[in-house]
């Protein structure tokens, strides 16, 4: 009796190995429907309407080695003194390799007191998060972080 | 019948006048992003909240568009300066007519 509960789970191991491997595999298998640099470039274009882009004033916080990209803490905080003549009007949240580059975007106004904004985001590869931001004079700054995903937001099976 | 969940907001409910306060806004919702497939290949259509609007005194403050991007459970933390006593109001707008909506008042002297 023991040695048959014993088989049993033996299989039963077997297939949830099997299936573990499965998901893995899914993870591993580079899918076109990535957008590449290409589409975030896209993206920021269509934020900025061609306008030029300076760097600097805003700082993109993410982890520089992130274990499960299925939830990543990141925060945007943009260098204003948010009075009502200069302040942040918009803050878009870019990923280079994401299946689609938007992330997030926030309308802020003078009474937010500080550009500040934390949230948590899927990163579905190891790359750049871009963050654009657009200041009541209509000019736009930016800033980047690098971050390195060991555990894909991929598309895996449920 | 228009969906919803449990949302919940962390702020100081009392604050000096003109000073900056931390809104910390959560809502529940699992932001299917609309690329993941089941083990039959089909593919999960996206159901995510699109926006975040947060009133004061019906004054709108703060907004937020979110996109597949954004993990599950959306945790959103931003500021706001404390001008007058009053009522904040928290609106979270998905797809599928998800909607939830949340308040928290402020004493500011």
């Amino acid at each position: 009796m023991k040695k048959i509960v014993q088989h049993h789970r033996r299989r039963w191991l077997k297939q949830v190995q099997g299936l573990g491997l499965l998901a893995l595999g899914a993870c591993l298998i580079p899918l076109k429907a990535f957008a590449k640099k290409e589409d975030a470039d896209e993206a920021i274009k269509k934020i900025t309407g061609g306008a030029a882009i300076k760097d600097g004033k805003v700082t993109l916080t993410i982890p520089p080695l992130v274990e499960n990209g299925n939830l990543v803490v990141l925060k945007v905080s943009v260098d204003s003194p948010m009075t009502a003549n200069d302040y942040v009007k918009t803050i878009h949240v870019i990923a280079e390799a994401n299946p689609s580059p938007n992330i997030f975007t926030v309308y802020l106004t003078p009474r937010s007191g500080t550009a500040n904004v934390t949230t948590r985001v899927r990163l579905a590869d190891s790359q750049r998060v871009w963050a654009i931001a657009q200041m009541s004079n209509g000019s736009f700054w930016r800033g980047s972080a690098e971050t390195l995903v060991t555990l894909s937001a991929c598309t895996e099976m449920v | 019948m228009s969906k919803t969940s449990r949302t919940s907001i962390t702020m100081p409910a009392t604050a000096k006048k003109d000073s900056i306060i931390e809104i910390r806004a959560i809502a529940q919702h699992d932001m299917e992003s609309g690329f993941r497939y089941t083990e039959g290949g089909k593919q999960i259509p996206r159901d995510i909240i699109r926006t975040f609007t947060c009133t004061y005194n019906n004054v709108e403050v703060f907004k937020a568009d979110f996109y597949s991007g954004i993990g599950a459970n959306p945790l959103i933390i931003f500021t706001t300066v404390a001008v007058e006593s009053g009522t904040l109001e928290f609106k979270w707008v998905g797809d599928g007519g998800y909607e939830a909506v949340n308040q928290a008042r402020i004493t500011v002297s």
